[in-house]
């Protein structure tokens, strides 16, 4: 029989104003296997647990209920207090008589909140005679961090990680890192270089020991769990021999070949073969293989010839290579909307409607126009610029309700540079709000506004079209009323920050959440905003909805610091709730290795001293398993059940209902 | 065993009193632990008020939930039966829900097939911030039981 103690809980005034605890407590002591009942003001205190411990003591109990909050909020201080005591800590459970009973019946005669507490004190002990003791599971966990997107945020988490003297593996899509932030001229609200504060830290990734880069290279596939990831990642033939290449550069004077480059938004060419900007990380080019003639027809192989140390090699092919590790931490950043959904800003018809992405290559010393402003249709300096802030921001039409964030500190930066650039040029701005949360923000956009000369105009813009080689901007300006129309010369729109093309399929890789826009869910908006629900894989930056560069480089660190945490021990414990296959009554169907999420479930064959297959049947995978149940119920032999919360524990709690 | 026919007797007897105006039903709600059990928390730390007649098993997917639950609620005297979780998408297991969902879809048949009034049986997605939903559900839930009376017919079964 049972030895069961029974701990209802007045929590003050919260549970007693509409609960008898006195009574509960004494019904209680009549069941079966309870030997010990009692009422406490506060069972989560320091002599609440006490008298926990000494009753466990006294009464040589075997498991413990505590009827008081959700477990939600109190199940660990119990469960630690009972495993003090000697009582296994999964022999404890609470019933949860607060949140959903007296908090949410408020008859005061306590005649409805009593009979419910009783109910549920009830169900829980007739429960807990079910639970079989069990142990936390500990797995080893692989050192190693994996980080995906090699941008500023990656960038912060692979250096942190490596100086917390853990190897780290940064895959970055592109032929270098540096990501969107390698792209914008200045930054607010120091108006401080992006190049120069962001190239030194692209170096020192490279150039560090507990850094192994991979770059032209996309993750393939993600098997394993916390601690123990097997990741592929598909390196893209460079054409161009890595461990040669000096990086001399010599090719991409020599190619006769131009392409649109990608990185300056369309506004300049590369060649064929090329790397992104002169400052890429590495500094080895890549081979344009669908625009390459040598590659396609077998013509040209000038490269070929002008390299000294002959690193090109056009028979390269993808390469898979397999990486172990513990931790991964996705960075994968942001786009901007495409141009193309404009259509009612001209965009996509219109030369001189660009966004602000283009605008920040325009703005760049190391741009296409070497950092002047001059509008792409006839290389003009604009004396007059437009910029229309929530350009698909905020915009149910548009599929983006949410705010960008980062759009009002940027144009007003934007109309900064220009006034610097252009002096005589007049910069104007359609806004709907200025949001100017953060350190200094508030003051940048006063700045731009009262000192910089910015004309700021509230209100929406309804069209936009061209007349005469101008750009004609009709809006309306809300605050005085009147419908406006500029002839500008060049309009820059603020696109929304919007997920990366492809977020959802690295998600389902992953087997993490994204929300209606492809953000990557965080586990907790507040208390843990970089992990996500699947145990060792966390989020940086952008990729997880719209966010300025000290954020983005935040989270990097905050992930550094989660990472190196789960790093610091051998071992790590987790929650012993997974799932087992009683062998003997599996009849090998399969419905659960389909089922389960995880890929949990093996098939494993029983061999006989021969080598013979005697028997076949599933097997769960206790590191893998997260404990949902979905097998439980697919099993149709009722061959699996999961620990914690068995079909045994299930029915008598139903039985008492 | 005689002693448990005995007492079920009773109960039959005492429930089909015309008498009983304040006989109040009892419906069992099958939720997960990542949305609808926080959701009804949040309803708790927010003090809205709902009729006092759902007694919760709380499994950590509906995805766990054997449709055999449902039945052995309604033979243990539930007169209602509720199974609540995350809305699709919002799986904490990332795909347990579509699993319930499925296997849902089959058993409301199965139960229409034989009988059950459906208005005894729900399916809902209550997500961790929609206490407001579980207490408009458990209301109205309560409220249309109360109309339709003790559920026996599954009683004697046990």
């Amino acid at each position: 029989m049972a030895r069961i103690g029974v701990f209802i809980c007045q929590c003050g005034k919260n549970i007693e104003s509409t609960v008898d605890t006195k009574k509960v407590a004494d019904e209680m002591a009549e069941l079966p296997g309870v030997v010990y009942s009692c009422n406490y003001r506060f069972m989560c205190s320091a002599p609440g647990q006490e008298d926990v411990k000494k009753a466990i003591k006294k009464h040589k109990l075997d498991g413990v209920v505590v009827a008081a909050c959700s477990p939600h909020m109190h199940e660990k201080t119990f469960r630690r207090a009972c495993e003090a005591a000697g009582v296994n800590p999964y022999k404890c459970e609470m019933a949860n008589i607060r949140e959903q009973c007296s908090w949410v019946h408020h008859d005061t005669t306590k005649k409805a909140g009593t009979a419910k507490s009783i109910d549920i004190t009830r169900m829980t002990i007739e429960r807990l005679k079910k639970n079989k003791p069990l142990k936390k599971i500990s797995i080893p966990v692989n050192k190693r961090a994996l980080v995906i997107g090699g941008g500023i945020a990656g960038i912060q988490a692979a250096l942190d990680i490596a100086e917390g003297g853990r190897e780290v593996i940064l895959v970055e899509r592109e032929p270098s890192i540096g990501g969107n932030m390698a792209r914008l001229s200045e930054t607010f609200p120091t108006m401080d270089c992006s190049q120069c504060i962001l190239t030194p830290k692209m170096v020192e990734a490279e150039l560090h020991d507990n850094i192994k880069l991979y770059t032209w290279s996309e993750v393939e596939k993600v098997d394993g769990y916390i601690g123990n990831f097997t990741v592929q990642i598909r390196k893209k033939a460079r054409y161009v021999d890595e461990e040669l290449c000096t990086g001399c550069g010599d090719c991409l004077v020599k190619c006769p070949f131009k392409a649109p480059s990608e990185f300056e938004m369309g506004l300049a060419t590369r060649k064929v073969i090329y790397t992104p900007f002169p400052q890429a990380v590495p500094n080895i080019p890549v081979i344009d293989a669908a625009r390459c003639p040598k590659i396609q027809k077998g013509k040209c192989g000038i490269c070929e010839k002008v390299c000294g140390p002959g690193a090109i090699d056009y028979e390269q092919t993808d390469q898979i290579v397999t990486e172990e590790v513990g931790a991964i931490v996705v960075a994968t950043g942001y786009q901007v909307m495409p141009t193309a959904r404009f259509g009612e800003y001209g965009a996509g018809k219109i030369k001189d409607v660009i966004t602000g992405l283009h605008f920040e290559r325009l703005a760049s010393s190391a741009g296409p126009t070497g950092g002047e402003i001059r509008r792409p249709s006839d290389d003009k300096v604009p004396d007059s610029v437009v910029f229309i802030q929530c350009s698909g921001s905020r915009d149910e039409a548009k599929g983006v309700a949410y705010c960008s964030k980062i759009c009002c500190m940027y144009t007003a930066k934007h109309t900064m540079l220009y006034k610097h650039k252009v002096p005589d040029g007049q910069a104007y701005v359609f806004y709907m709000d200025i949001r100017a949360g953060g350190k200094r923000y508030e003051e940048f956009t006063r700045r731009a506004i009262e000192k910089e000369g910015a004309m700021y105009l509230r209100g929406r813009v309804s069209r936009v079209y061209e007349r005469d080689g101008k750009v004609i901007v009709q809006g309306a300006d809300t605050l005085s009323g009147d419908q406006i129309e500029i002839e500008a010369e060049m309009v820059v729109l603020a696109s929304a920050v919007v997920s990366r093309t492809g977020a959802d399929q690295l998600a389902q890789k992953l087997g993490i959440s994204y929300d209606r826009y492809k953000f990557f869910n965080e586990y907790h908006p507040k208390l843990k905003p970089v992990e996500t629900v699947t145990g060792g894989i966390f989020l940086a930056g952008t990729c997880m909805g719209p966010m300025d560069i000290p954020d983005a480089v935040s989270m990097g660190s905050a992930v550094a610091g989660k990472v190196l945490g789960l790093f610091s021990a051998e071992e790590m414990a987790r929650e012993p709730i997974t799932a087992s296959v009683n062998t003997m009554i599996c009849n090998a169907c399969w419905d659960c290795v389909v089922a389960c999420p995880y890929t949990a479930i093996e098939k494993e064959e029983v061999r006989n001293k021969k080598g013979e297959i005697v028997r076949v049947n599933a097997k769960v995978n206790d590191g893998l398993c997260q404990g949902c149940g979905v097998c439980v119920a697919a099993c149709r032999s009722k061959a699996i059940d999961l620990a914690g919360y068995t079909d045994e524990q299930v029915y008598a709690a139903i039985s008492v209902f | 065993m005689e002693k448990a026919v005995k007492e079920t007797d009773e109960k039959l007897a005492e429930e089909k009193q015309p008498g009983a105006a304040a006989w109040e039903p009892k419906i069992m709600a099958f939720v997960c632990n990542w949305c609808t059990y926080a959701g009804a928390d949040l309803a708790g730390t927010s003090r809205m008020e709902y009729r006092p007649n759902v007694r919760i098993v709380k499994l950590p997917c509906t995805g766990r939930i054997d449709p055999l639950f449902i039945i052995k609620a309604f033979e243990n005297g539930a007169d209602g039966v509720l199974v609540s979780g995350c809305h699709p998408g919002d799986c904490h297991y990332t795909a347990g829900n579509y699993h319930a969902r499925r296997r849902w879809i089959g058993f409301k048949s199965l139960m229409e097939f034989v009988g059950l009034d459906m208005r005894r049986l729900h399916f809902s997605w209550v997500s961790a911030s929609e206490a407001i939903k579980w207490v408009d559900l458990i209301n109205s839930i309560t409220d249309d039981i109360k109309k339709l009376g003790p559920f026996m017919e599954y009683r004697g079964l046990k």
